[in-house]
């Protein structure tokens, strides 16, 4: 277990000094940060104080080394808009996000899963074909269409509810259906497979044949075992908490982290941008770990020191 | 003869209109041993499976299947769920994926347990230490906390049969229970089998696609093709004089035990499909013996001694007489 533990924790700082120092190169090559930020017309000595101020005269790699040796002292750089801690600029952002994944995640699971047992369970029925549809169009429809879509109906047409901005929770109803709804159609699918597997295995059929009733045969037996692949996915989604929602902040204006990844990143702020992507693939991290650990739980032949048959 | 156990009456099952079954009449007393083989597809599981009611929901079922005198098709859910794992217990094929991998062998035990015979809790898990114990696995009272990756596939298949004992069946229907063992492993399970059968006075279907399984371990055999019973009889009337050249074809693939060595005959051609059935008998295709007659209608069962019956048009009285043994 310790050595399960390790190896992991391992593996995911190896992971995050990639994203980091991906994002790193392709921030820097992608654009002078102190000419976007100083403006086209600046005056050429302004930009190049800018620049020795903020380090980017320096040698690409000399950059690198103290950036990293900064984040392990956790100093994360600060903004070169307005000269702030970059993680406290990121921070103040990530409650409104939640305000968001976290409604929209319920959402998800409390949709999808169920949709996609009923689906499994009704195969072929009229139900199976409603859901299905509605995974089918909502798995492939992109979420800024359907943001855009809801907008057209719910805030246009209708006037029911705003089309944007952060004043009331009533602003937050239409971010957060345009997030579940995605995320439900993909779990339903997900749930349903996952569920028809299982339904079709041998134990499945031992288990009627013992005289266990079919609800119980789904709860105790199919479930279960259902599950195991599932968490895969519902772990994914616990990871994007913070990073999920980039493009339905930006449709409906809402002033959360994924929009100020966006703003960061066409002004080159790097230090944002850099402890934007830390944090994200640390959420993700974190959420494959735990769900690495869930499928010991889930699934006994996972688990470390099983006993071996003896014959 | 008292009344049987179980009768199968023109049972009938079709999947999507595709024929499974054409007409299976069977009768299985208390306490007796019967062989079922063929070659895979035959219906040879199914018929166990519709009996018991455990086919999928799209499978048409008709006919009649009677416990005791008591109709099981169409019965009521709850009636069915006695009788499954209570009266009627089934083994499967292959025991590491008919038992669910993430419950502890002892849990799937002991649930069979309170269905059938209401015990549970310190009770149960002690019945089923001792069902474990019965069936031959070694330190159960360890091993009723394992789970089913922990043990290997004959133990499996034996942790499958206590299930089945769990709930004191008076019949077991064993759907290929060695296929998937090693041979060893097979004489085995083979053995306790036997053995329970003998100690319980319990009912045994034993499916097989393997005639000497079935040899063994049965009293009676019935051989199937293509969704019908072709021919019935006692073991060593079977083995001694087949009379249809289906179960003829099936014996002489079988090398002798004693006697001269020969060459070990094939049959030729294949079951035909579901859909493209001939009209007449489903053997006439491959028959070494095939009569114009036998193309135009199905042969209905003839007897050929005592408990000895054949559907084949060939079977007749003067044939019969030389059936007879000496």
């Amino acid at each position: 277990m310790l050595r399960f533990t390790a190896t992991r924790l391992l593996r995911a700082a190896i992971t995050i000094v990639m994203v980091v120092t991906f994002a790193f190169v392709v921030l820097r090559l992608s654009g002078d940060p102190a000419q976007i930020i100083m403006g086209a017309d600046a005056p050429p000595e302004a930009v190049d104080a800018f620049r020795t101020a903020w380090g980017l005269d320096e040698p690409i790699w000399v950059q690198y080394i103290s950036y990293f040796g900064a984040i392990f002292s956790g100093d994360l750089g600060r903004s070169m808009r307005d000269g702030r801690e970059a993680i406290v600029l990121v921070l103040e952002r990530i409650p409104a996000t939640l305000a968001l994944t976290v409604p929209a995640l319920v959402i998800k699971l409390a949709l999808g899963i169920p949709a996609g047992i009923l689906a499994a369970l009704y195969r072929n029925s009229a139900l199976d074909r409603a859901v299905m549809m509605f995974a089918v169009a909502g798995f492939t429809i992109p979420s800024f269409v359907l943001g855009l879509l809801l907008v057209l109906v719910f805030a246009v047409q209708l006037g029911w509810l705003p089309s944007g901005g952060q004043e009331s929770w009533r602003h937050a109803i239409l971010p957060v259906i345009t997030l579940g709804i995605g995320g439900a159609a993909a779990l339903a699918r997900f749930t349903r497979s996952a569920m028809l597997e299982v339904l079709g295995q041998p134990y499945i059929r031992t288990a009627s044949a013992k005289g266990v009733a079919w609800r119980r045969v789904v709860a105790n037996h199919a479930l279960p075992n259902a599950a195991i692949p599932t968490v895969t996915i519902i772990g994914f989604m616990f990871g994007s908490l913070i990073a999920g929602a980039v493009v339905v902040e930006s449709v409906f204006s809402w002033p959360g982290v994924g929009r100020l990844l966006v703003t960061a990143v066409s002004n080159r702020d790097l230090a944002v941008v850099q402890c934007i992507l830390l944090l994200v693939a640390m959420t993700m991290i974190t959420a494959n770990l735990v769900v690495d650990l869930l499928y010991g739980v889930l699934d006994p032949r996972l688990r470390g020191g099983a006993r071996k048959a003896e014959a | 003869m008292t009344a049987p156990l179980v009768s199968l009456r023109d049972l009938h099952v079709s999947f999507d209109g595709q024929p499974a079954l054409r007409g299976i009449d069977l009768d299985l007393a208390r306490g007796e041993a019967l062989g079922l083989v063929g070659e895979s597809g035959c219906g040879k599981s199914v018929t166990w499976l519709a009996a018991l009611g455990l086919l999928p929901g799209k499978a048409r079922i008709t006919g009649s299947v009677t416990l005791d005198g008591q109709e099981l098709l169409g019965a009521p859910t709850s009636t069915l769920e006695r009788v499954r794992g209570g009266r009627v217990a089934m083994i499967f094929q292959d025991p590491a994926s008919s038992l669910n991998p993430v419950h502890r062998v002892g849990t799937q035990i002991t649930e069979a347990l309170a269905l059938h015979r209401g015990i549970t809790g310190a009770a149960a898990r002690a019945e089923a230490q001792r069902l474990l114990d019965l069936v031959g696995i070694p330190d159960a009272a360890r091993r009723v906390d394992a789970y089913p990756h922990e043990f290997s596939g004959g133990q499996n298949q034996r942790v499958m049969i206590a299930m089945a004992l769990a709930g004191d069946p008076e019949m077991l229907v064993a759907d290929e229970p060695t296929t998937a063992l090693d041979v060893t492993i097979q004489a085995q399970i083979l053995e306790l089998l036997r053995a329970l059968r003998r100690e319980r006075n319990m009912a045994l279907v034993l499916i097989s696609h393997d005639l000497g399984v079935v040899a063994d371990s049965c009293e009676r055999v019935a051989v199937m093709y293509a969704g019908r019973i072709v021919e019935e009889a006692p073991v060593q009337r079977l083995f001694d004089g087949p009379a249809h050249p289906y179960a003829q074809g099936l014996l002489g693939a079988l090398p002798p035990l004693d006697g001269a060595r020969r060459r070990l005959s094939a049959i030729p051609g294949g079951v035909p499909e579901p859909w493209a059935m001939p009209k007449g008998c489903a053997f006439a295709p491959r028959c070494p013996a095939r009569m114009g007659a036998c193309e135009a209608e199905m042969p209905g069962d003839i007897p050929v001694g005592p408990a000895h019956r054949a559907a084949c048009l060939r079977v007749s009285p003067a044939r019969q007489h030389a059936m007879q043994p000496a």
